[in-house]
């Protein structure tokens, strides 16, 4: 499916998903924040959410003909500029391996790679928070090496606790708190992402970035 | 104050959803069955949205420290006043003291699972991002963001003072059916990787039954059915994702996201059971099995449509109801 255009598809009567074409890259993220912003004030529409290179638009009201937010939002992607990225930078310390990551053999079976590359092509970029989703205040974050891409599950896990560091396809992340997920855990951290309490209660926004620090390797 | 006897097992406080913060990665949740949660609150003359409790499991038992108008909505657990049989979708008023216990639900009436308990006033958590339904991943809203526990005292906003009692109104499981051979059904509309999928995946999700089991709660129902299979592997960017969403795992078993689910996703959707159904598949039990009916745009309007016009002929029957008592 390699084309230029972006592709709209229907999420029930209640959104619309517009998927970003190419190659998943901070440039076009920085587009999809840009289009966010316009898109969230559109008649209609309740919230627009950013995913990676996505954008799902969450209907207040939704429309008996479809076509004129479709052709307004293709058009709003043509014309708009990127929005920079301006964040700041939140360093995890991070225990590889053993307990917390159970699904290391995975990872190591699918990429062929040692632990110690696995940890080490993990551990080397700094991350950017593309978007908020999945459960209250998670991360999903872009820049992983494709050498370590592992297939989500293929049936989800029931439980991975909180502070959980995973692999879901060509992504990473970090879970915010104990739910069900579909990708491999490799390590684990400490972290509090959320508090309903606090003003906003999101840790990170996206344009944030995270590093991982390897505190330990455990096989 | 009403307070809980016996709670059973993940009973919460629920209303008609949490909208608007998707951007912090917090979902929907909200009743399973809107449409009961909805139509007992207009038994009580409440706000729609009004807070009330969604059971699940049984037996259930509550004591009302108050005088109190209270409505049985959804399943027919054939509901008790002490000793009293009362019936369900009907308003009722206990006297301070008395006990409210709820059965295991028949299905012999109408097919349905889960109960909602909707009290004159409403329950009166804290509103918490704009909702007082429980976000049981984040641990807020509802009861301390958790299922309920023998012994919880629930506070009661103060009622409008104008709900009357004496009076029911016809569940939408018989009013508003929807039946393939026998099994209910929900209507249900292509989604993104729909055409990605074999041509006997898409035989099978339209013609085959489709089981709900027992690894279904409020944030997916895990379904057993013929493999669905995709013409090749797909790994897709984390996307936004609605309630009613079926997702496609690689195992090739499909599962529907329901109210708890997270907001985004990755797995393949090959559809999305529309909103005007959700309350169908909300009440659908465990072990039992369903069909998928495709739909149009227009069609899911329709049916949002009809939804709407069944609530606001109940709002009116209600008020003509209650508005004749007055004069009288």
């Amino acid at each position: 499916m390699t084309t230029d255009l972006p592709q709209l598809s229907l999420l029930g009567t209640t959104a619309l998903l517009f998927e970003a074409p190419g190659e998943t890259s901070l440039t076009t993220q920085c587009r999809i924040w840009a289009l966010a912003l316009e898109a969230g004030r559109l008649p209609g529409v309740r919230e627009a959410v950013p995913g990676m290179n996505n954008l799902m638009i969450a209907f207040a009201e939704p429309p008996r003909h479809r076509g004129q937010i479709e052709h307004r939002l293709i058009e709003l992607w043509h014309a708009l500029e990127p929005l920079p990225v301006a964040g700041r930078c939140l360093d995890l310390p991070v225990v590889y391996g053993g307990d917390g990551g159970p699904h290391m053999a995975d990872v190591v079976a699918h990429t062929g790679l040692s632990v110690d590359d696995i940890v080490a092509i993990h551990s080397a970029p700094t991350y950017t928070v593309y978007a908020l989703g999945s459960h209250p205040g998670y991360c999903y974050l872009g820049g992983m090496d494709q050498r370590i891409a592992t297939p989500r599950r293929k049936v989800p896990v029931l439980r991975i606790p909180r502070g959980a560091v995973s692999i879901g396809g060509s992504q990473t992340g970090v879970s915010a708190s104990d739910g069900p997920s579909g990708w491999n855990t490799i390590g684990s951290t400490e972290v509090a992402f959320f508090d309903v309490e606090r003003t906003p209660p999101a840790l990170l926004q996206p344009g944030d970035c995270i590093r991982f620090k390897t505190i330990r390797v455990l096989r | 104050m009403i307070e809980v006897l016996s709670a059973g097992a993940l009973a919460t406080v629920q209303d008609l959803g949490r909208t608007g913060a998707l951007n912090l990665g917090v979902g929907t949740s909200g009743a399973m069955d809107p449409l009961a949660l909805a139509a007992g609150n207009i038994l009580l003359r409440n706000e729609e949205n009004a807070a009330a409790l969604e059971i699940p499991l049984f037996p259930f038992r509550v004591r009302f420290t108050h005088s109190t108008v209270f409505a049985v909505t959804g399943a027919d657990c054939a509901p008790r006043l002490d000793e009293a049989p009362v019936l369900p979708w009907w308003a009722h008023r206990a006297d301070a003291g008395q006990v409210l216990s709820l059965a295991v639900p028949s299905t012999a009436t109408w097919r349905a699972s889960r109960v909602y308990l909707c009290i004159a006033g409403g329950i009166d958590v804290p509103s918490v991002l704009g909702s007082r339904s429980t976000q049981l991943r984040g641990a807020f809203g509802g009861l301390e963001g958790r299922p309920l526990r023998d012994g919880d005292r629930l506070p009661i906003a103060e009622p409008p003072g104008r709900a009357k009692t004496g009076f029911g109104i016809t569940p939408p499981g018989l009013a508003l059916p929807l039946e393939v051979d026998g099994l209910t059904a929900v209507r249900v509309l292509p989604a993104a990787e729909y055409d990605s999928f074999t041509p006997s995946s898409h035989e099978a999700l339209w013609s085959e039954p489709w089981k709900i089991t027992s690894q279904s709660d409020r944030y997916g129902y895990r379904l057993a059915g013929p493999e669905l299979r995709p013409q090749r592997p797909m790994e897709l960017r984390s996307h936004g994702i609605v309630p009613g969403v079926i997702q496609v795992p690689h195992g090739g078993q499909p599962i529907i996201q329901m109210r708890d689910a997270q907001p985004s996703g990755g797995y393949p959707k090959i559809g999305t059971v529309i909103d005007a159904d959700l309350w169908r598949l909300g009440q659908a039990p465990i072990g039992s099995r369903i069909r998928f009916v495709l739909c149009s745009w227009d069609e899911a309007l329709d049916a949002s449509a009809a939804t709407r016009r069944w609530l606001s002929n109940a709002r009116r029957l209600v008020e003509l109801y209650c508005n004749q008592g007055a004069v009288r």
